[in-house]
Parts: structure tokens; sequence; C-alpha cells
């Protein structure tokens, strides 16, 4: 087609180039052409988090970008948070304090919980439900949410090169 | 919900981004932040034939003092507004503002020109930059213009920007030392607009009010200023009489629209009653 765009960016560290229209937004560039489906589709209307990625040290819900928008990026999803089959604390911790339900909301949330952690690796519980008011979790599982972000900052702050 | 198709362009400059849209013609719309205009856009409310993508334009970016005015480029986002350590001690009231818009992944891509150009009455910061008596630097074909902001909100999605044109910067006089600031927002959820909102720079003298700016947002097509109310506090100290007069004033020029907040005469009561908080917590931050 005429009207497509080739667009190159980093994608959990790996440089990857796409063919899309201008209209393609990022949450289906990354779905569907790129087979990472840790980002969830939850409103389509910016509004529940379920999207949400990291982009040059943002976060963004996805569903609200333009591919072509990310030309040069630094892209991260929750894929690139495990290294070397090792979860990352954040992973963990939703794990151990049982930070989910039905686990939707869960790859937008600790996504989110990533960036706010390195702004702030030592915030107050007011902080953290502030920094994640734009992720809803439809099981309204926030209080667990919550104790797993803090459960997360300690384990980060003790050891801080696993940050 | 994916947009009707377009031609996207991403231009490095201002004086290209101008002369896009001057080739482009009325098809053309910008895009910054895309927070009001992609979902606009995906809900087929709107079907540009272009999009003007001004995110690499790194002249429409940045804070800075400039004598006794804050300029702040018009690609500046909320994220940015929010951890500006010299906003926060000059001009306090646009941080708390900025705060209070939409969550945190909207503060990080939202832009402060387009919350202004959008001309949705539920954006706060048209309300927040008549508080500041703040200046739009618009650029176009003709070179440059400097509008106040009193007198630039039109009405539903309208304003002064004409055809052509690029709101390239805010230029805000930083307030008199000891003024006190607030900006008081009622909303049913994070993330929402505001259901009523009031912006308030004060400075007192001697106990008495010496100048006083007061706005509404989201009370009626486009964000108000209450002049009467402003009029009504000037010389008076503020207690209980002077309070309820100016939310009484305020709450005179309000024309909202009822939706999913609330019918007309709850917002209208809201708006007072936002006014007079907004009123009480400037007073107490200002220094008599
Ligand atoms: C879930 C959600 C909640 C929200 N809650 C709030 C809220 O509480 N308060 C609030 O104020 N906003 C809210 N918003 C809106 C958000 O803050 C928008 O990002 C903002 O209003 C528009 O800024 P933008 O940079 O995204 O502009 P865009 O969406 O890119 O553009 C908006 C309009 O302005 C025009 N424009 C943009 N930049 C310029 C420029 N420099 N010169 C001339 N025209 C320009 C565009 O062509 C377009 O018509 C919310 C949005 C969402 C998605
Ligand atoms: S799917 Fe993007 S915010 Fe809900
Ligand atoms: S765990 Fe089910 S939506 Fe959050």
């Amino acid at each position: 087609m005429a009207n497509t765009h080739q667009v190159s960016f980093k994608l959990n560290g790996k440089a990857v180039e796409v063919s899309v229209e201008p209209r393609e937004l990022l949450i289906h560039t990354l779905r569907e052409k790129l087979a990472h489906t840790g980002p969830h589709i939850g409103c389509e209307t910016s509004h529940c988090g379920a999207c949400t990625v990291d982009m040059d040290g943002m976060s963004v819900k996805s569903c609200t970008v333009l591919t072509v928008q990310c030309a040069g990026s630094e892209l991260l999803t929750v894929e690139g948070l495990e290294q070397g089959g090792v979860l990352h604390a954040l992973q963990q911790a939703f794990h151990e304090e049982h930070g989910l339900q039905c686990g939707y909301c869960t790859p937008g949330m600790i996504t989110r919980a990533y960036r706010l952690l390195k702004e702030n690796p030592n915030p107050t519980e007011q902080d953290i439900r502030y920094g994640i008011a734009g992720n809803l979790c439809r099981c309204t599982g926030y209080q667990n949410i919550v104790k797993a972000v803090q459960s997360a900052a300690r384990k980060l702050a003790s050891t801080p090169a696993s940050a | 919900m994916i947009p009707a198709g377009f031609d996207y362009h991403a231009p490095n400059s201002v004086a290209d981004a101008i002369k896009l849209l001057g080739d482009l013609g009325p098809d053309a719309r910008l895009l910054a932040g895309g927070h009001s205009l992609l979902p606009m856009m995906k809900l087929r409310f709107a079907q540009p034939a272009h999009l003007i993508d001004l995110g690499r334009i790194a002249e429409l970016r940045g804070i800075a003092q400039v004598g006794d005015a804050i300029h702040i480029g018009a690609m500046t986002t909320e994220h940015e507004l929010l951890h500006s350590a010299l906003l926060a001690e000059k001009l306090p009231l646009l941080v708390d503002g900025a705060g209070w818009i939409a969550d945190p992944q909207v503060r990080y891509k939202g832009t402060i020109g387009g919350d202004i150009s959008h001309g949705d009455p539920g954006n706060d910061h048209p309300a927040l930059m008549l508080a500041l008596d703040a200046s739009f630097v618009l650029r176009g074909p003709k070179g440059e213009r400097v509008l106040k902001a009193d007198g630039y909100f039109l009405g539903l999605y309208s304003t002064q920007l004409e055809d052509g044109e690029i709101l390239a910067q805010i230029r805000i006089p930083i307030p008199a030392a000891g003024s006190g600031w607030s900006y008081q927002k009622l909303k049913r959820k994070t993330g929402d607009f505001a259901t009523a909102a009031t912006a308030v720079l004060l400075q007192m003298s001697g106990g008495k009010v010496a100048k006083v700016n007061i706005a509404l947002t989201n009370a009626g097509p486009t964000a108000l200023k209450a002049r009467a109310a402003e009029d009504s506090l000037l010389g008076k100290p503020i207690d209980e009489a002077s309070l309820g007069e100016a939310a009484r004033l305020a709450m005179g020029i309000c024309e909202p629209t009822p939706d999913q907040r609330g019918d007309a005469e709850y917002k209208l009561a809201m708006t007072g009653e936002m006014t007079r908080r907004a009123l009480q917590a400037a007073h107490a931050r200002a220094k008599s």
C-alpha cells in the first residue's frame, strides 16, 4: 500500500522494524504483528490502563499511541521484565502478595509500577495509589496490588543491582 | 476502535509545521499528545486527512524563566509540569492543576498546548490560564502574535487560533510574592474531567483583597472568568459574607450542561462550592 511507513524501534532491547499504516495503534502492532500479547486490550478508550507499556521512560496507554509515533523509541512490555529466567521483583511480588485475581489488568499494572518505582524507589502508600490511578482492576484487588508494589520496592531497595 | 485513514507527517521545526499546515489546508490537524484527538478519531468524531505530529519539534518544549515571566513550550507535557522545580517555586497553582488532570499515563503524553487548544470545557488548563493571566504565542504564515488568555476562549472547540497557526508558547507572569492560590476540582473518580472546578489566584493587603482572579472549569461552553465575583471581593476581607457573595456571583455566569456527572442544578451548586473552597484555600496561603 502506498500509505505505509517502515517504523523501527527497540522492543524489550531488540531492534524491530514493522510496516504500518499511520492509523495503526501501537497495541495492535505489539499484539498482532510482534506477538507480544502481554499488553491487553481492555477499554480501547484510554481509561483502563490494561494496554500500558513503557515508551522512552514513560508509561503510556498503547491503545492511544500511533505506531508511527514510536519511530526510534525504546519500548518495554511486561515480556521484557523477566531476565534470564528470573522474574522481576515486581512480578515475583505480585505472585507472593496475591496482587491479582483474574490477571487481566496485571501486565499493565506491573509495567506501570515498574516506571513508578524507577521514578520514586521509596513510595508511600498514597504515592502508589496516585501512581497507579490510570490502571483499573475489574476484580478490584487494589489492596494486594498496593502491597505487591510496596514489597517489590523494599526488595529492590535491598538489592539495587537487580533494578 | 481504529481511526479512519490519514497521512502522517512529522516535521522537525515550527517553520516546517507551519509550511505543511499551509500546503495541506484545512483537512490537516496538528497532533500533540494525542490524548484528546486520537480518542475523537477512534470514535470518528474527527476524520482529518492529514496529521502533523509536533512531537519531534524540540523548540516547542521546555520551561524557563525569562525576566518576570515563565515561558512554557506548548509541547511540554503534564508530567513535566508536575515535576518542574521551577514551577513548584514560581507557579504552584499550575503544578497543582496539572496534578488533577487525567491519570499518570495520560499526563506523560498530554501537553499543555494541546489541552489549551482542544477547546473542551472540561479541560483544566484554560481556567488555570485565566487565573494566571497567561498569554499565548501563536505562530503562523504571517509571523507571530501574542494574545491574552482572557478573551482567547470563544466557545465549544473554538478559540482565537486561526487556520494555519500553531500555539507555540505559553507565557505566564510570575505572581507577586505572597500570593495565595488554589485549584479545587470535584470529580467522580481519578482521571475524570471536572464536575465543577475553580482556580483562584489571590493577593491580600492589610487583611483585604488587593487583587483576585477567579476562573471556572466545565461551568459553561468554555472556561469562564468570574469577573463580577472578583470585583465583589476587592477591598474586602475574606469572610463568610464575602465568600457567599462571590460564590453566588460566580454561579450567576454558569451555564452547565447536564450529563452523567450531574444535572445543571447540582453542577451549579458545586461550582459555587468549589469557588468558596478555592478562595478559602488561597486565602490560607496568602500573606497579608
Ligand atoms: C482518560 C482521560 C482523562 C482525561 N482527563 C482530563 C482532565 O481531567 N482534565 C483535562 O484537562 N484533560 C483531560 N484529558 C485530556 C488530556 O489531558 C489531553 O491530553 C489534552 O486535553 C490534550 O492534549 P494533547 O497534547 O493530548 O493534545 P491532542 O489530543 O494531540 O490535540 C488536541 C487538539 O489540540 C490541537 N493542538 C494540539 N497542539 C496544538 C498546538 N500546539 N497548537 C494548536 N493546536 C494544537 C490538536 O490539533 C487537537 O485539535 C483526559 C484524557 C483522557 C484520555
Ligand atoms: S485498552 Fe488502552 S487504556 Fe484501556
Ligand atoms: S485482577 Fe482481574 S482485572 Fe485486575
